[in-house]
């Protein structure tokens, strides 16, 4: 979406004002932004931020009015309070709206696979395949360098793990 | 009192203190902004046994602190030390805080996730500071179990949180980066990379006492290690290029430098009244002073603990009372001058 004032750069400050009972709608870049005396640090929370990002993610596929009928049956929390407050209510909440939440995930960090560390009781399998990434990672790297002797053991060592889990 | 404000780390000259914290969340339990009381009591009882158990050193090295027990005061002097949120502070009908005697781990319960490890030690050390973190994560991890998902690591309250939940600030003095003009090039140059340096004390575009946080945004899709190397490198610039203005500085506006610093010596030995904004830009003044050689009778750590000590919170608990901007006015000017 490009800024309404320049038209020109992509707008990342959206706001909306309620003059009179009829909404305004403004998008701005940051640069009309900051022109415009629109303390970006002081009106423009996280939360505020993350809801703004979420709407952007959806596209206007959404029916408004359908996040509040999703709600999470453990904590009684509602898509629609995560996006006034920017806070999920429990760990089912990631359950529930794990495929809404997608796109803003990737937008926030660039990325939607955690690869660090992981509780020792998720053990087993989740650590096969940690292992297997590390593996095939250093498999490629032995490969560039061509340290094929190296490579040789590294891919037997990934068969391995690969069957492990297979089972 | 903790340690970060009474020793000088590595590369004290620059880092004042390196802090990792960790989120974590207990499987089955809604977040603590859901939280009911009588669960928020169970998860920190649940937390203190985890880190404590039956060990009789570690029951005597920890404190447990519920935020309700303490008044104002207190926990504003808890937020300046660094050691728990403005967020905790306002908690106080359920959260808590497990604290070591040197203030070098501090475990915040039911904050925004219900477990927040917090390892905070003096100047650049961040291994350390990690090997800590990662220790209590295990220690608490026997007993409790954490919710995670595959993809999205550890679930946090908050999205930007999730998958390591680590977040690794470093706190840096950076008088001549910010005297130049050159941090605005070091704090366009980071956010391309996903670190934020930003001022810790002044609002806006004001950094008070030339004091600056760098730390990562993303948790999410780089294991523990890479983060802190990603932004230990990134430190390691940032203390270079400051050492390298600074030197220049010595060189080429070595007489307008010394004006600068002793001056601010002469104001900060004989004020008899002063605002916390301008005793931190003075100070700041002396602590280069202090590196650059130019004055030898007053210690660093002495300078990190009396920017502490001058802060609101910090002067009405030392002096267990409220007092008057008029009088933390005067009691500040007192102490800048009994210590230094």
């Amino acid at each position: 979406m490009l800024c309404d004032e320049c038209k020109k750069r992509n707008a990342v400050v959206h706001m909306s004002k309620i003059v009179q009972g009829k909404k305004e709608e403004l998008h701005l870049c940051e640069v009309c932004a900051r022109n415009k005396d629109v303390s970006i640090e002081k009106n423009f929370t996280i939360p505020n931020f993350l809801a703004n990002l979420l709407d952007a993610g959806m596209g206007s596929g959404i029916v408004k009015g359908y996040d509040e009928v999703l709600k999470c049956n453990h904590c009684g929390s509602t898509f629609r309070e995560f996006k006034q407050n920017g806070r999920l209510g429990c760990d089912e909440c990631y359950q529930i709206y794990k495929e809404k939440l997608k796109p803003l995930v990737r937008r926030i960090h660039g990325n939607t696979k955690h690869i660090g560390k992981v509780p020792k009781r998720c053990g087993g399998i989740i650590h096969l395949r940690k292992q297997l990434q590390e593996l095939k990672q250093k498999l490629q790297k032995a490969i560039d360098q061509e340290a094929f002797e190296e490579a040789a053991v590294l891919r037997d060592e990934i068969h391995r793990i690969e069957e492990e889990i297979r089972k | 009192m903790p340690r970060w404000l009474t020793e000088a780390g590595p590369e004290s000259d620059i880092v004042i203190s390196s802090r990792i914290r960790i989120a974590r969340n207990v499987e089955g339990f809604p977040f603590p902004n859901k939280l009911q009381e009588k669960m928020a009591k169970d998860i920190t009882d649940r937390v203190y046994n985890s880190v404590i158990g039956g060990n009789e050193s570690l029951k005597e090295d920890f404190k447990l602190v519920y935020m309700k027990d303490l008044d104002g005061i207190e926990r504003l002097n808890y937020v300046e030390k660094h050691l728990i949120s403005p967020d905790i502070a306002k908690n106080t009908a359920s959260g808590s805080l497990l604290i070591n005697k040197d203030e070098t781990i501090a475990i915040l319960i039911n904050e925004e996730d219900h477990i927040r490890i917090q390892s905070l030690l003096p100047g650049f050390q961040l291994e350390n500071a990690w090997n800590v973190a990662d220790k209590i994560d295990d220690l608490i991890e026997e007993q409790i179990k954490y919710a995670f998902d595959e993809d999205l690591g550890y679930l946090t309250a908050c999205p930007t949180n999730l998958g390591t939940g680590i977040r690794v600030s470093i706190m840096m003095h950076l008088p001549a980066l910010n005297m130049t003009g050159y941090i605005k090039n070091i704090l366009h140059a980071s956010s391309q990379i996903g670190i934020a340096v930003r001022g810790i004390y002044g609002e806006g575009t004001e950094f008070l006492g030339n004091i600056f946080q760098v730390s990562n945004q993303t948790t999410l899709g780089s294991t523990e290690e890479e983060t802190i190397h990603n932004l230990k490198d990134v430190v390691i610039q940032i203390i270079q290029k400051e050492r390298l203005i600074r030197e220049n500085l010595l060189k080429e506006k070595k007489i307008e430098l010394e004006d600068k610093v002793f001056r601010s010596f002469g104001v900060l030995k004989n004020a008899r009244m002063i605002s916390v904004n301008e005793a931190m830009k003075l100070i700041s003044d002396i602590k280069l002073g202090i590196v650059l050689s130019l004055i030898k009778e007053v210690s660093l750590e002495s300078l990190n603990h009396l920017m502490t000590r001058i802060q609101v919170g910090y002067l009405q608990k030392h002096y267990q009372c409220e007092l008057t901007e008029v009088e933390r006015d005067i009691k500040r000017a007192e102490i800048i001058r009994m210590t230094i």
